[in-house]
């Protein structure tokens, strides 16, 4: 019995940890119940479908957590994508490798320039991230006017291709892989904390001898390095490069990021709340898709699941508070 | 023995002791044309407990925060051990080995504590050791900051700065919300920072703590550093008269108003309170206020003074107690609930109150909706009119109506003066509604508190200038520790009588 409290205690403490892979667990049956044939196609097929927003929602994840705001991932995303698609088409693989370490790079960069603007000139986060987004955005169509490009096979295997087993796809692989060599040892460093302060209480942050212009930049551009890495994850996906796909995903990355567990307000949640939302993200849609319901009307069907998500973890936080 | 530097604050130089621990020398700061510190020069040696006074707006804070490097000083300079520093950052004053506890605690809420310990470089170990110290040593270091309670989250944050091992530390009103049994804890803690040969400057309002604690004490006025002296028993009114600056013979200035006119008998008060209580910063608050009466509220900064007021304008659940309107007992869950009972807040800070992109007229007729609108669209031509009475009423300068903020904060304050003339009130709370702004409007928003309580009107008036409460006030009570210590009428209510009383200190009853 009083495991059990303690276990009802862990949860509330805890809601998006704990909740989100339960959500995907609960998608997923329903996936299965509504597609009985579901099997391990349909599985590599949705892994591949949720990598590129489960890269915008990490990226978003940071640089909210910070205490900030970055509307310029999608174009950043379709910057990547385009880069990748042009610059790899009759290259390598090896040759490959280096270029998306460059556009990885690339990515850091432009996240950088995005913190060092906001911080240096005190331009509110949405209207400096909302105007390098068009800018970036435009960057993309300069390079590819309409989709194309490509890139060797065995890059694309990286993002398509299940060398384990069937079940888990490479992409997922990557995935994991990218979050786990990113973000988990910048949570355990010191600048993990700073990022977490900044966005908790800025004053206090600065009290504690914490160099909030420095944090924030860093925020912005690990934001900007996990949108790069979006952004060849579509490449990968879909074989080219395509100037306006990337664009979508800074709202829906946004979503993510809301139902994982991360306030808007800064200082709390993670990475892996809204990786796993992702999915989820992708999983409904696609569960609607199966069921033969008009995509407007399942717009509605997500547009409320959403909001009754968010609206559980706030009667959390009400339980809680109550006690 | 007194030391006065006040004649010649310019010549610092000569001053300046090079030996000492630490040595401020000339240091001033401005905030755009306000000056807040003009000069200070100030010493502090190795192995004393160094108290720096002073009434609001004195420059305490001001002087704390340039000597962590919260923000710069804009001349003289800070000597460590003989060698000259620029702190740009509280970083780098704790490199240098000055650590302050501040006012408000400065951790991070959604962190746990041991992150926090993490996040400031301190080592958790020696954190826990001086939390066993200060009798708070159960305290699991994984738990939410956020989910701490005020007078933990102050321990907390002076075992952090005592594990950094500071060889100057900083407290500034740690014992503000404490209660007495961790208070003595935390003077044994510095008792022993002490001994250990390093030195403690200690920010309080409280005499008695500096009398017991402290070996010197730095007394600031206005910026400037009026005296230095020895704080051995008896030295309170040293201390008082130096805070005071010469200006005890103006007492009977406020002798010449006529006293209130005594309130119809059987006529319940406008406003009373009866033992208020929230949390450590306000306990067993009673008081009535009758109609036609100004009762001032005096207080050094944070002993409660905010809490009252907020819990009387609904903004601020009280820990028990009754707040009664004319006789009603009320039930205040939020802003508008007060409103109702004609129970109207004038706060210090303008940007609470108004609407500063709207102009005058919408910021005045905010709160008449209620009445001007039943259901249907806004009544527009009596709100009009309303708006237009108060507006000359309050001799308000229309010409910039368009919108607020580009009003002058003297403006600023009669609009919202001038929305509850339009709307209606039983009470007027004036929380510091002077701060900030000049002479001659203050002179007029004074006149006008006069002219409502002639009218009828009651009004609750706190100023953080202790001076004003005697020029605008037909009684006061004076706020110490979240308790009243003393009520008095204004002839009696001169600088010194309330200073002495705002500190803790017996009123003397002989000189009355």
């Amino acid at each position: 019995m009083r495991q059990v409290a303690r276990l009802w205690e862990f949860v509330l403490r805890h809601p998006a940890p704990v909740g989100m892979p339960a959500l995907l667990v609960l998608s997923l049956a329903a996936t299965v119940a509504i597609h009985p044939k579901f099997n391990a196609f349909d599985a590599q097929s949705l892994a591949m479908a949720a990598l590129p927003l489960a890269f915008a929602a990490a990226a978003q994840a940071v640089v909210v957590i910070s205490g900030g705001l970055d509307l310029s991932i999608g174009s950043v995303m379709a910057v990547a994508n385009v880069l990748a698609a042009a610059a790899m088409e009759n290259t390598g693989f090896d040759h490959s490798l280096l270029l998306a370490a460059g556009i990885i790079g690339l990515g850091a960069v432009m996240g950088a320039v995005n913190g060092l603007m906001i911080v240096v000139s005190r331009v509110p986060d949405v209207i400096v991230t909302l105007t390098t987004g068009f800018i970036w955005g435009g960057t993309a169509l300069l390079v590819m006017e309409r989709p194309g490009g490509g890139a060797p096979e065995e890059f694309l295997t990286l993002g398509t291709g299940s060398t384990l087993t069937p079940w888990i796809s490479n992409s997922l692989l990557l995935l994991i892989g990218s979050v786990a060599i990113i973000w988990l040892p910048l949570r355990r460093s010191k600048v993990g904390l700073c990022l977490y302060a900044v966005g908790s209480d800025r004053v206090a942050a600065f009290r504690s001898g914490v160099a909030i212009g420095r944090s924030r930049v860093i925020a912005y551009m690990i934001g900007g390095l996990f949108s790069a890495v979006g952004g060849l994850g579509l490449t990968m996906t879909t074989g080219i490069g395509s100037p306006r796909a990337g664009v979508l995903y800074t709202m829906s990355g946004l979503a993510a990021v809301v139902i994982g567990g991360v306030s808007l307000l800064g200082g709390r949640g993670g990475v892996v709340g809204p990786v796993i939302a992702a999915f989820v993200l992708t999983v409904v849609p696609a569960d609607l898709i199966f069921l033969n319901i008009d995509p407007n009307f399942g717009q509605v069907i997500q547009g409320t699941l959403i909001v009754l998500v968010v609206m559980v973890g706030g009667l959390v936080a009400l339980v809680r508070s109550r006690k | 023995m007194t030391e006065d530097v006040s004649a010649a604050p310019r010549s610092g130089a000569a001053v300046c002791a090079p030996a000492a621990l630490l040595q401020v020398c000339d240091v001033a700061k401005r905030f755009g044309s306000v000056v807040a510190l003009r000069s200070v020069t100030m010493t502090v040696r190795a192995g004393e407990v160094h108290a720096l006074m002073g009434a609001n707006g004195a420059g305490k804070s001001t002087l704390v925060k340039i000597l962590t490097g919260v923000f710069p000083a804009n001349g003289g300079s800070i000597a460590v051990r003989g060698e000259t520093r620029l702190f740009r950052s509280p970083a780098e004053a704790r490199r240098a080995g000055i650590v302050s506890v501040y006012q408000d605690p400065a951790l991070v809420p959604d962190l746990t504590v041991a992150d926090n310990m993490r996040l400031a470089g301190v080592g958790l170990r020696a954190v826990q050791r001086w939390l066993v110290e200060l009798g708070a040593g159960d305290l699991s270091p994984g738990s939410f900051v956020r989910d701490l309670p005020y007078p933990t989250l102050r321990l907390i944050d002076l075992a952090r700065a005592l594990a950094s091992e500071p060889t100057i530390l900083l407290l500034d009103e740690i014992t503000a919300a404490l209660p007495a049994d961790l208070s003595a804890r935390v003077f044994q803690v510095v008792r022993e920072w002490r001994e250990r040969g390093h030195a403690v400057i200690f920010v309080s309002h409280r005499m008695a703590e500096v009398a017991a604690l402290c070996d010197r004490a730095t007394v600031l006025r206005d910026g400037v550093v009026v005296g230095v002296t020895d704080t051995a028993r008896g030295s309170e009114d040293r201390i008082v008269s130096l805070m005071l600056g010469g200006e005890i013979a103006k007492a009977g200035r406020a002798a010449a108003r006529p006293a209130a006119a005594p309130a119809p008998a059987g006529q319940p008060p406008v406003l009373e309170v009866r033992n208020l209580c929230c949390g450590l910063k306000l306990q067993d608050v009673s008081f009535s206020l009758r109609a036609g009466e100004v009762l001032g509220v005096a207080a050094l900064e944070g002993q409660g003074q905010q809490e009252l007021f907020e819990c009387i304008a609904g903004l601020r659940h009280s820990d028990g107690g009754d707040i009664l309107a004319a006789g009603r007992k009320l039930v205040l869950r939020h802003p508008a609930d007060a409103i109702a009972a004609g129970l109207v807040l004038v706060p210090a800070s303008r940007l609470q109150a108004l609407l500063q992109q709207r102009p005058i007229r919408e910021n005045i007729a905010l709160p008449l909706f209620g009445r001007l609108r039943r259901w249907g669209p806004i009544h527009m031509q009596r709100e009009r009119q309303l708006v237009a009475d108060a507006v000359a009423r309050l001799q308000i300068d229309t010409r910039a109506e368009s919108e607020l903020r580009r009003l002058s904060g003297g403006n600023q304050q009669k609009v919202v003066i001038a929305r509850w003339l339009a709307a209606g009130f039983r009470a007027l709370l004036c929380f510091d509604a002077t701060r900030g702004i000049d002479v001659g409007t203050k002179k007029q928003i004074y006149a006008l508190v006069r002219e409502l309580a002639a009218s009828g009107s009651a009004v609750l008036l706190f100023t953080s200038e202790l001076p004003e409460i005697a020029l605008a006030c037909d009684r006061a009570v004076v706020l110490f520790g979240g308790r009243i210590v003393h009520e008095l009428p204004a002839s009696a209510a001169d600088e010194e009588t309330l200073l002495r009383a705002a500190h803790g200190l017996v009123p003397r009853a002989a000189e009355v």
